[in-house]
């Protein structure tokens, strides 16, 4: 199958390319861009005129709800969502049930997810076993069985010595240990970030150094291991600012936050809007503000969807009570291209937050237009406008803190190893 | 979202959620309505056809004696028929959710939701949920609100100080768990009181709770200076498992309400008490039975005030 995609505002954040020009794929992979190679002769023409090429996205967080979550999403209805929202490749956090710490696990979730022939999927392995914080997992043998790198997702290890050892071992390999930084003592029992909202609404509260606190051991711990670290879901100002410190330093670190940490507040929680109860929490305005300018700076490599599809039951109960999270796939486009928007940054440097340094974060030849490689891409039209409900989401998660919001930019077209696996035709 | 969840688009009172966001007119004419129930009590028939035909469902989620049993008595004095429901937690483990059981309730006919939930929120959920012609009063939900608590503890001030613009109310105790200190709070500032204190050790304060008007005292003796009004809160026993209080002997001794401390406040001053009390923890019973004290009072206007919401939602 050979296509020829025409016309199109073609962007390659890795190249730094951002032209109107073609692209020429065979084989599954990108055989030119710029001018048609000799004796090329295209099965498939498709017309760019007037939208974005880009590389295909590169999700750092997405839940597929597989093993074990069966009913409240599949791997069929995620990875549908994925390629209508142009992502490409997605890393899955372990914490599906059982959690991801044995290599047939993997191995399982790897072959039915290639079998879909959609998004590639790059489990993350349990840093311990069944999440527990107690015994580190085998490690090389996940890698071996397709792990990427390896996460606690949302369960604590509260025994420091415990995540001492892990990155210890981690570092042995060489592998990049993935942590949300929260200490499971300070976070004890809250739901909603410590200020005057959940003051005013009587939420049980976490405070900011629950993250500060934690942010402060993974560095120490990071500089005395050399562990590669991946902080993940960062939600609070002064947590940003650490890293910035710590990468200033030169430790090699790297950090990523959510689309809805990206642009929501404690103030949107409003009366107790249960869509709004995220882990962790959404936190002051000024901390989401400075999320946005860490993204901006650098200080935050990529932006990631953080989905975890919840279903209704678990969703309509008491603010405290309804499980966090949100469905996120279908946004992460529109959410960058928002933030890019109302913060004047180019639309090359916000699709490098979804797509080549996410890429770089896990170690992929992926999120680039490079001859030779993968022809993963996304097309989109960035003006087109579409309303956040839940017969737009193909995710069988329909909650999210944006329901009713209108989004734009809207993909119209996304290519997994040069195969064509959404049409926006059959989504009307 | 924008909108108010508990006035109706001409702003009258649809539900009562929480006293957060109230227009002083509207809690005046609940202490106005509640006045005129008074005599009510009073009578020999104590019984008004106001609510005749209505169906109120008491639902209790979590345990409480005075509350219930005033709204009780006040849905019987206004006529109404009352289903009590306590729903402890082994009929939510069956598996029913809360809205299961509050759809279910609603095919029933209920008119009105009395609802007690021990997370914050939850009759702001039901609320949300119920057919339009349903009322949902907030009868105490985790820590957010206790609406009726805060209207029948305002009626009580006004009863005995007449007036609240020229008042000095100290809130002492367990703020940040407190639903009650809340709504409190909101009703004092809403209706005009200039200087609303509140007194605890750090932490049973939450973060920015000045920003609900309150100056914050942490010395009890120069929180009580000159004050009209001393409400003292319930300590929880459970608080004293935790590490935020280290005795009751030392709270008591810091935090306790006793003839010496009560000294410090206006000769005139008054004492409340939401209950149930904890004698020798929050307040020495000498004070709680003292000639200060006008925590049974609290009690029996309690009633008046819980008819007067549920009459004029039921108006509404």
């Amino acid at each position: 199958m050979k296509i020829h995609i025409k016309n199109g505002r073609v962007i390659d954040p890795k190249s730094q390319l951002d032209a109107i020009t073609d692209v020429y794929i065979a084989a599954g992979k990108i055989l030119a861009i710029g001018a048609m190679p000799a004796d090329f002769h295209a099965n498939r023409v498709i017309d760019a005129s007037n939208q974005i090429v880009c590389p295909g996205l590169v999700d750092l967080a997405a839940r597929l709800r597989e093993p074990g979550f069966e009913y409240r999403a599949t791997l069929e209805s995620e990875m549908n969502a994925a390629c209508a929202g142009g992502v490409t490749s997605l890393a899955c956090p372990p914490d599906t049930d059982p959690p991801l710490d044995e290599p047939g696990l993997v191995e399982m979730l790897k072959f039915r997810a290639k079998n879909l022939h959609q998004a590639h999927v790059y489990p993350l392995g349990a840093l311990t076993q069944k999440l527990e914080g107690t015994r580190i997992t085998e490690m090389a043998e996940l890698r071996d069985a397709g792990c990427v790198g390896f996460s606690q997702a949302d369960a604590p290890i509260s025994d420091t010595q415990v995540l001492a050892r892990a990155m210890e071992y981690a570092a042995t390999f060489d592998f990049t240990v993935w942590l949300r930084p929260e200490d499971s003592y300070l976070a004890k029992g809250g739901v909603a970030h410590d200020g005057f909202v959940a003051t005013r609404l009587g939420l049980p509260a976490i405070p900011t150094s629950a993250e500060t606190v934690a942010v402060a051991t993974i560095l120490l711990l990071a500089r005395e291991t050399n562990a590669r670290v991946h902080l993940c879901r960062l939600s609070s100002a002064p947590a940003i600012d650490m890293v910035r410190r710590a990468k200033a330093e030169g430790l090699n670190i790297s950090c990523d936050a959510s689309i809805n940490h990206l642009h929501l507040s404690e103030m949107d929680i409003g009366y107790f809007d249960p869509n709004y109860h995220l882990v962790p929490p959404l936190r002051a305005t000024r901390d989401r503000d400075a999320i946005r300018a860490g993204l901006a700076d650098g200080t935050i490599d990529a932006l990631c969807s953080d989905h975890t599809p919840v279903d209704d039951d678990a969703k309509q109960m008491p603010f405290a009570e309804a499980e966090a999270g949100a469905t996120g796939l279908e946004l992460l486009l529109p959410l960058a291209l928002k933030w890019a928007q109302e913060q004047n940054i180019s639309l090359i440097k916000a699709l490098a937050r979804i797509t080549h340094q996410p890429a770089q974060i896990l170690g992929l030849n992926a999120g680039s237009l490079t001859v030779g490689q993968a022809a993963d891409i996304c097309i989109f039209n960035l003006d087109a406008r579409w309303q956040v409900i839940p017969a737009n989401l193909r995710s069988q998660g329909k909650n999210t803190p944006f329901l009713g919001y209108e989004m734009q930019g809207q993909v119209v077209c996304t290519l997994v190893d040069g195969q064509v696996v959404f049409e926006a035709d059959d989504k009307q | 979202m924008t909108l108010n969840p508990q006035l109706n688009a001409d702003g009258s009172l649809r539900h009562l959620l929480t006293i957060d966001g109230l227009p002083r007119a509207i809690l005046t004419h609940i202490l106005d309505t509640a006045e005129s129930f008074i005599s009510v009590s009073e009578q020999e028939v104590k019984k008004v056809p106001l609510l005749r035909g209505k169906a109120i469902f008491n639902l209790f989620f979590e345990a409480s004696t005075r509350t219930r049993t005033t709204f009780e008595i006040a849905a019987k004095r206004l006529s109404a028929d009352v289903i009590n429901l306590n729903i402890n937690a082994s009929s939510q483990s069956k598996g029913e959710t809360l809205l299961d059981t509050v759809d279910n309730l609603s095919a029933m006919q209920a008119d009105m939701f009395v609802v007690r939930h021990a997370q914050s929120g939850a009759a702001h959920m039901i609320a949300r949920h119920v057919a339009p012609h349903i009322h949902v009063v907030n009868a105490g939900d985790g820590r957010h609100a206790h609406p009726t608590q805060g209207l029948l503890d305002v009626f009580t001030i006004r009863k005995y100080k007449g007036e609240f613009h020229n008042l000095r109310v100290a809130i002492v105790g367990d703020v940040l768990h407190s639903r009650v200190a809340r709504s409190q709070i909101h009703a004092l500032t809403t209706l005009g009181v200039p200087e609303v204190r509140v007194i605890a050790p750090k932490t049973l304060l939450p973060v920015g709770v000045e920003q609900m008007g309150v100056h914050v005292y942490h010395d009890m003796l120069a929180g009580l200076k000159d004050v009209d009004v001393v409400i003292m809160l319930r300590l929880q026993n459970e608080r004293m498992r935790g590490a935020r209080l280290p005795s009751v002997q030392e709270y008591f001794k810091y935090y306790g309400l006793t003839q010496e401390k009560l000294a410090l406040a206006r000769p005139d001053a008054i004492v409340m008490h939401p209950g149930p009390m904890n004698r020798g923890v929050e307040i020495d019973s000498s004070v709680a039975d003292g000639k200060q004290s006008v925590i049974l009072p609290q009690v029996t206007y309690g009633i008046a005030v819980r008819m007067a919401v549920m009459s004029i939602l039921a108006g509404n």
